[in-house]
């Protein structure tokens, strides 16, 4: 992506929340970015589009699914250097809770940094960070600066 | 028709009063028919609505779905490939169907575990579909496996492996539950 590569070729990290706001499923699922400092939670706005049992009523766990994943692309966007997003190869989800109606927040973080492959890990929660919602970990596949592709 | 079975479909939602048991043994699940039919926009789920996602086929245990191309929906403006999200919601959907199509317990059951192996980018401007089957059901819990795909299951965008908690969405006074 232009604005990735034009950050990188200026000796910085791309602006988080410019970067979800340029994909388009980031934007129709509501996605915000906190940053502060290198600590990055990202916040998932409720909207009625998001419900996927309306007994419950509870979040899609589509939603949630995307959600996690977008996070671990975001977490790997801030400490990895990727001319392209990272791709996922395979993510597993633990759903633990419904997902209420209100907002939800995410964090990942890097368990293994290859050199081509990143193993992540992020939570989800809405109320209290030690109730998470889901849990992801999975493998992403990144393109490194210098654009090795061995 | 469309609008006929969507509105069946709500109904059918409207009829499991929260407070309702959830069947103790799989002997107590009223033999039913699929609740969802072919070929409309599942109405009641307003997430598929948003998708525009189509049963496209159902039956017992078994269910094809499409997601069309949206440019809403799209991961990267570079290439215009449809967001991993998008397959992880049409996954767990289509898997959430097949298990609703053989145990009649469609909207009382939780997804507990989803793993995806995405295999290729989906082609830009081409519908996604999924198949999902559930192959084995037990007192608790469902397991299904599903598949992405445009047009050949052989050539998957992506595959699954989901297990499902059965009669688990008892409604919104759940006692130690996320409240």
């Amino acid at each position: 992506m232009e604005l990735i590569k034009r950050a990188l070729a200026e000796g910085r990290k791309p602006d988080l929340q410019a970067l979800v706001d340029a994909i388009p499923y980031c934007r129709f699922l509501g996605i915000k970015v906190d940053r502060k400092g290198t600590e990055l939670t990202t916040i998932l706005r409720f909207s009625d589009k998001l419900i996927g049992n309306p007994i419950l009523p509870a979040l899609h766990g589509g939603v949630v699914g995307a959600f996690l994943e977008v996070t671990a692309v975001i977490q790997l966007m801030l400490e990895v250097e990727s001319e392209d997003l990272p791709k996922p190869v395979d993510i597993g989800i633990d759903y633990l809770r419904s997902g209420r109606p209100v907002d939800t927040y995410a964090r990942a973080i890097i368990t293994k940094h290859g050199r081509r492959v990143c193993n992540v890990r992020a939570e989800a929660w809405q109320d209290e960070h030690t109730r998470p919602i889901a849990a992801l970990h999975g493998h992403f596949l990144i393109k490194p600066k210098d654009g090795d592709s061995t | 028709m469309a609008p006929v079975n969507a509105v069946r479909t709500v109904a059918a939602f409207d009829n499991l009063s929260p407070l309702q048991s959830a069947p103790r043994r799989m002997s107590d699940v009223p033999p039913q028919p699929p609740a969802q039919q072919a070929g409309f926009i599942l109405a009641g789920v307003p997430h598929a609505a948003a998708l525009r996602l189509t049963i496209i086929d159902v039956k017992p245990g078994e269910a094809v779905c499409k997601v069309p191309f949206a440019a809403h929906l799209v991961g990267n403006p570079d290439t215009g490939v449809v967001h991993g999200g998008v397959i992880t919601a049409l996954l767990d959907n289509a898997c959430g169907i097949a298990v609703g199509s053989k145990t009649g317990l469609q909207g009382r059951i939780a997804t507990l575990d989803l793993r995806i192996d995405y295999m290729k980018p989906a082609t830009p401007g081409e519908d996604v579909l999924a198949f999902a089957e559930c192959y084995k059901v037990t007192r608790h819990i469902a397991f299904v496996r599903g598949v992405a795909y445009h047009t050949d299951r052989a050539d998957p965008i992506a595959t699954c492996a989901a297990a499902f908690m059965l009669g688990a969405a008892k409604g919104p006074s759940r006692p130690g539950g996320a409240r």
